[in-house]
């Protein structure tokens, strides 16, 4: 995570983002120099013609016209226009630079929103290579990247504001938006569409590693989940596969479902539930018995588990790499 | 042809015996029948914004409430449901039920009696609005308090806004109430045209109106057309719920971005409907602390003019991230940027009436100077949001919440409590107090500034909108804590202006009829004003009527002398563009049917609500009952021919 | 002042007299945001039109075999509503009777034919999207035309009580004027619904 700011995007690190840092800088000090001017202007005019404190009485200050006023609104306009027309032709200029997919798109991503997670699916063209995994994706620096965009449920909006601006996913419609990262690094993201009670906790990462790193990840992606080893584990299984599979898909088990995030290789993830709570053990064993009281009204039901079973469930889910 | 009956009117000047005789024909009766017919738009005027100033404590509450839980990272005051009923009731409160009746309010007070006429030209249709407003409030808020509150936000998108999403009746409530509040808003958006357009003094030709029938006439001619837009979208949303229908369903072929359409054509030009007749408040009110008339009158006129037709094309900019083409957003956002060029006239006229004038510095002259600094403030982040790619960022950040807050309370709430201190002498014949006036704007003041000013800095550092919380780790901790003292400390202005106005309204300083020397016509009547307004009706000269021996004007309006209409509940029509005298309109007496139909109206919904097809039916009835009687062609308005034998 | 603005303007009339009278004013406003309202499902209905997929038509080529005939009726009850308003003004009452008896009954023949249509039709309200928005947009104007008839029926029962006269007649021209209005308004409905689809929209 780059510094204190996680959703700061005036601290770009993809082109896309940085394309409209130095637009945005000129606006707010325009803005900023305006306000300035203005309350100047009006402090001066109050100290100017203020009449004198023992006029308390109202009807003592002369009523009068002053000549030459009327200056004052083409002086001001003409002087507002010089700032809007830059502001009109920068706006038009970085919009065609960032607005359309551009050519030379280096990866297809799809990503989905739903009530109150991102799923995110990787080469859909070719089913093969192929793969599925929620709220984490990883992308290669330095490439551009495509990312369509679906709503299953109602509207979500793609936000990543270090790398690009917001994009809204539309139930019925898919919209494109593209990401590039420049430097390699974690790269928080967050729904910013109203879309019900979790709302706040529907969080998502990028992670821009290099190439290599990249392919490595995601030839791992690609693998179903590791065969258990001990009894535990093994388990454990049988009950992710009974339980958690009525919503959940674990690649290579009984667990088939897709109502849920992929959990295939819920370990290689950094956070859970969207963004919630760190993927370690405890909490893992936290949010499987009682994500209602983590994230109130999540699609994910509190389990009611003895602490065997809650044990061995985790034991399980801890082989997920 | 039967033309017995026109007459010219005499002339004549006040006198006690012609007062007496018009009380006799104006006064309405006491009691609770004289509460519920009552046609007076002072009454009704009244009414109107002592109700919004009942929706702004509702609504204030409810803000701070969400405050508290946003003033540190994880607070776990209220749950998500209960956080998003919230701030969409807010939403609703502060936008629909205070700040358009508010100003509603003060217009409905004061045209007639800056217009120089006696009533709007449809006083049971203003009694009518009122009514409805009321009973739309009271609607929306009985679902809320029974704990099915509109939870979508204002504007209310679907897919979410939908049953399968919403399944509550919160949404159902909303809907419905919407378009209850459209009727009213359509009505009240009706009378103030004809109003205008028809009713004002003779000689006030359309060039020497006060600023704020510009302001409120361009509001309103934007209500008629716009609000059908939203009242539709709700009504079909209802339809979509209860009825089975797909307008917004994409699985059978409807659209979601259908519901956005609709709702910003109407959402962005009602923006400025809530602030242009704020914004003539200040025209109208800080010339006459300046001791000299507005700069630039036909500019400002114009741009007041301009700035809703410009508002008329720019609702896009609030769907700049739904994926549209890029050519359909860059003229969109050219339209966006150039409606600062309307908005800057205004500012630098009220610059230029300050600096070549004389202010003297009252209450009301401090909310309406504030004003422009608050304008300026959110005008620029409505700039910094007009340019496409930046909004990507800023959209649904806490930076639109701010651009937002200071867009309604710099240019709604300011100007409003401004206008308060300025016209309440006007309306009770009492002047606030001063000193706790003073208190009143600086609390309000830097309370407002502290709270919104970072928020600003807070979305520019990512903070969503609409989150019912948020994590520790973001950087925004500081920066929300700020904004909830800030929050709490514009509370306690609001609460002195509350106890200012309870302390003021009885043992207030007596004001006179015109205790500021101010030049328009409803400072030449007594405060309070009579029932009847004005004894004759005044002809008008020039811009300042009260203001011509100072600036030596050729022509002098003629206030004392004037028209005498006294021999029935009569005013004046004039013509739309000179004003010249055009007939004599008869005045209804006061009547029930207005309340006895909104009861009617508010029956069908309750049964339209409640899915009670028989309730229903039973509020239709009463419904077009009143409406039979209030429309059957009367004798006494001259609607039809004396029966004939 | 005072003097000269009053005596130029001579007799004032007292009250509404023919179209000059507040009241035509609040027809005027009235049916510019029903325009508006009217403008705005139309608008529904291309937007979604333009934005669906291919086959969103129910209907590709809308039958009008009904339809023609109900649109030309209606337009007719408008003259004859006219005819009706002309009796008045020129202090004709039996002419006035029969323009509002007239097109009363043609409001109600074009209501009961609408019916048919609407029975007619392969789809119902929530079979799609496009369903929805040709029964709620014609249910709308079928919404006026039963204000239209109601206001047609008061018109005739008030001409028969004689309240009317050449110069009282602004109920007459506001209700006539609505009328009109309903009419106008279903020659945009019938075009969009009707028409559009043969000129290749919704395809």
């Amino acid at each position: 995570m780059s510094g204190q700011t996680p959703l700061g995007y005036l601290a770009a690190a993809g082109e896309r983002a940085q394309a409209i840092v130095p637009l945005t800088w000129f606006v707010l000090s325009v803005s900023i120099l305006v306000c300035v001017v203005i309350a100047v202007l009006l402090w001066v005019a109050l100290r100017r013609g203020r009449a004198s404190a023992e006029a308390v009485e109202i009807r003592a200050v002369a009523v009068g016209r002053a000549p030459h006023a009327l200056r004052w609104i083409g002086v001001g306009l003409a002087l507002s226009a010089v700032p809007l027309v830059v502001t009109l032709v920068w706006t038009m200029v970085t919009l065609a630079a960032t607005a359309g997919p551009p050519p030379d798109v280096g990866l297809v991503l799809d990503v989905t929103g739903h009530q109150w997670w991102w799923e995110v699916h990787y080469d859909a063209a070719r089913p093969d290579q192929g793969f599925t995994t929620a709220n984490e994706l990883h992308i290669p620096v330095n490439t551009r990247v495509l990312v369509r965009l679906r709503g299953a449920d109602v509207i979500h909006s793609f936000w990543v504001p270090k790398l690009a601006g917001k994009t809204d996913t539309i139930p019925g419609q898919t919209n494109l938006a593209w990401l590039q990262a420049s430097v390699p690094g974690r790269y928080l993201g967050q729904c910013t569409e109203y879309c019900g009670w979790q709302h706040a906790h529907m969080a998502l990462e990028v992670v821009a590693e290099s190439p290599q790193n990249f392919q490595r990840w995601r030839a791992a992606q690609l693998q179903p989940a590791e065969q258990p080893l001990g009894e535990t584990e093994q388990r454990g299984r049988r009950l992710v596969e009974f339980r958690c599979g009525l919503c959940h898909e674990v690649r290579g088990t009984l667990a088939a479902s897709r109502v849920g995030p992929d959990l295939t290789h819920l370990k290689s993830r950094r956070l859970i539930g969207a963004g919630v709570l760190p993927n370690t053990a405890g909490a893992l064993s936290g949010w499987i018995e009682a994500a209602q009281g983590i994230k109130p009204g999540c699609q994910m039901p509190n389990q009611s588990l003895t602490a065997q079973q809650l044990a061995d469930v985790v034991a399980y889910l801890e082989t997920l790499q | 042809m039967n033309r017995g009956e026109d007459r010219t009117p005499a002339l004549g000047s006040v006198s006690p015996a012609l007062e007496q005789r018009l009380q006799e024909l104006w006064e309405g009766e006491g009691g609770l029948k004289g509460v519920l017919s009552t046609v007076d738009h002072k009454k009704i005027g009244l009414r109107y914004i002592v109700t919004a100033f009942v929706f702004l404590l509702l609504g204030g509450i409810e803000a701070l409430i969400m405050r508290l839980q946003l003033a540190g990272p994880d607070l776990r005051l209220l749950g998500p449901e209960q956080y998003d009923q919230l701030f969409s009731t807010h939403g609703m409160t502060m936008i629909f039920l205070y700040a358009g009746p508010v100003l509603s309010g003060f217009s409905n007070y004061l045209w007639p009696l800056m217009l120089g006429t006696r009533d709007m030209a449809f006083p049971r249709v203003n009694a009518l609005s009122y009514w409805i407003y009321l009973a739309a409030g009271i609607f929306v808020y009985v679902g809320f308090l029974g704990g099915n509150g509109p939870n979508d936000g204002w504007f209310n998108y679907v897919p979410y806004a939908n049953r399968d999403y919403s399944p509550g009746m919160g949404e159902d409530f909303y809907a419905l109430g919407m378009v209850l509040l459209g009727t009213s808003t359509t009505l009240g958006a009706a009378n103030f045209i004809v109003t205008a357009m028809r009713t004002r003094a003779p000689g006030m030709s359309i060039n020497r109106v006060p600023i704020l029938l510009w302001g409120t006439l361009t509001a309103n001619v934007a209500n008629l057309l716009v609000v059908p837009a939203v009242s539709l979208a709700f009504f079909l949303l209802w339809m979509d719920r209860q009825f089975g229908t797909h307008f917004f369903d994409v699985r059978a072929g409807g659209q979601p971005l259908l519901w956005q359409h609709l709702f910003w054509i109407f959402g962005h030009p009602w923006v400025y409907a809530i602030v242009l007749p704020a914004m003539a408040f200040v025209s109208d009110g800080l010339p006459v602390f300046c001791r000299r008339p507005l700069v630039g009158y036909p500019l400002v006129a114009l741009s007041t003019v301009a700035t809703m037709i410009l508002g008329f094309g720019v609702w896009v900019h609030h769907m700049f991230a739904t994926g549209l083409p890029a050519l359909g957003m860059s003229f969109f956002s050219a339209a966006s940027i150039a409606i600062v060029v309307p908005s800057a006239v205004a500012v630098f006229s009220w610059l230029a009436t300050i600096w070549h004038g004389r202010p003297v510095v009252t209450t009301a002259f401090m909310f309406f100077a504030s004003t422009i600094i608050l304008f300026v403030l959110g005008g620029v982040s409505g700039f910094m949001t007009a340019s496409v790619p930046v909004d990507w960022q800023l959209t649904d950040t806490y930076f639109v919440v701010a651009h937002l807050h200071y867009v309604l309370i710099g240019i709604n709430v300011f100007p409003v409590v401004g206008a308060l201190y300025f016209w309440f002498p006007k309306m009770t014949g009492r002047l606030l107090d001063e000193r706790l006036g003073r208190w009143n704007f600086w609390l309000m003041f830097i309370g407002f500034n502290v709270g919104f000013l970072p928020m600003h800095l807070t979305g520019l550092l990512g903070m969503p909108r609409r989150v019912y919380t948020y994590g520790p780790d973001m950087g925004w901790n500081t920066l929300n804590l700020v904004t909830s003292i800030g929050a709490f400390i514009l509370a306690v202005g609001i609460v002195l202006l509350l106890v200012n106005v309870l302390k003021s309204r009885r043992g207030g300083a007596p004001a006179g009829a015109n205790p500021w020397d101010a030049h328009t016509l409803e400072w030449s009547i007594p405060s309070p004003p009579p029932p009847y307004n004005f004894a004759v009706i005044p002809a008008v000269a020039s811009r300042h009527p009260l203001w011509e021996g100072y600036l030596d004007e050729e022509l002098r309006s003629s206030l004392d002398r004037g028209l005498l209409l006294d021999q029935a509940k009569e005013s004046l029509g004039t013509s739309p563009l000179d004003a010249l005298p055009d007939m004599i309109l008869r005045m209804p007496e006061d009547t029930v049917a207005p309340f006895v139909l909104t009861i009617g109206l508010g029956v069908l919904f309750a049964g339209l609500i409640a899915k009670s097809w028989g309730l229903a039916l039973v509020g239709g009835i009463v419904l077009t009952a009143a409406l039979v009687v209030w429309l059957w062609p009367r004798r006494e308005l001259r609607e039809r021919e004396a029966v004939r034998g | 002042m005072a003097e000269l603005i009053a005596l130029r303007q001579g007799p004032l009339p007292v009250g509404p007299v023919g179209r000059r009278g507040l009241g035509w004013w609040g027809v005027g406003t009235l049916v510019a945001t029903e325009a508006a309202l009217f403008g705005y499902l139309l608008f529904s209905y291309f937007y979604t039109g333009a934005t669906a997929p291919p086959g969103w038509l129910l209907e590709p080529r809308p039958v009008l075999q009904l339809a023609v005939p109900n649109t030309i009726l209606l337009l007719a009850s408008s003259v004859v509503a006219w005819y009706g308003e002309r009796g008045v003004l020129t202090h004709r009452p039996v002419q006035a009777l029969v323009g509002f008896g007239g097109a009363f009954l043609m409001a109600i023949l074009f209501a009961a034919v609408q019916v048919l249509e609407w029975y007619a039709k392969p789809f119902r309200l929530g079979t799609s999207s496009y369903g929805s928005l040709y029964f709620v947009t014609t249910g709308f104007h079928m919404a006026h035309v039963a204000v239209g008839i109601a206001v047609l029926a008061a018109i005739f029962l008030w001409t028969t009580l004689d309240y009317f006269s050449p110069r009282r007649s602004l109920s007459v021209s506001a209700g006539v004027l609505y009328w009109h209005f309903v009419d106008i308004v279903w020659l945009f409905i019938f075009t969009s619904f009707y028409i559009t689809p043969y000129l290749g929209f919704g395809r």
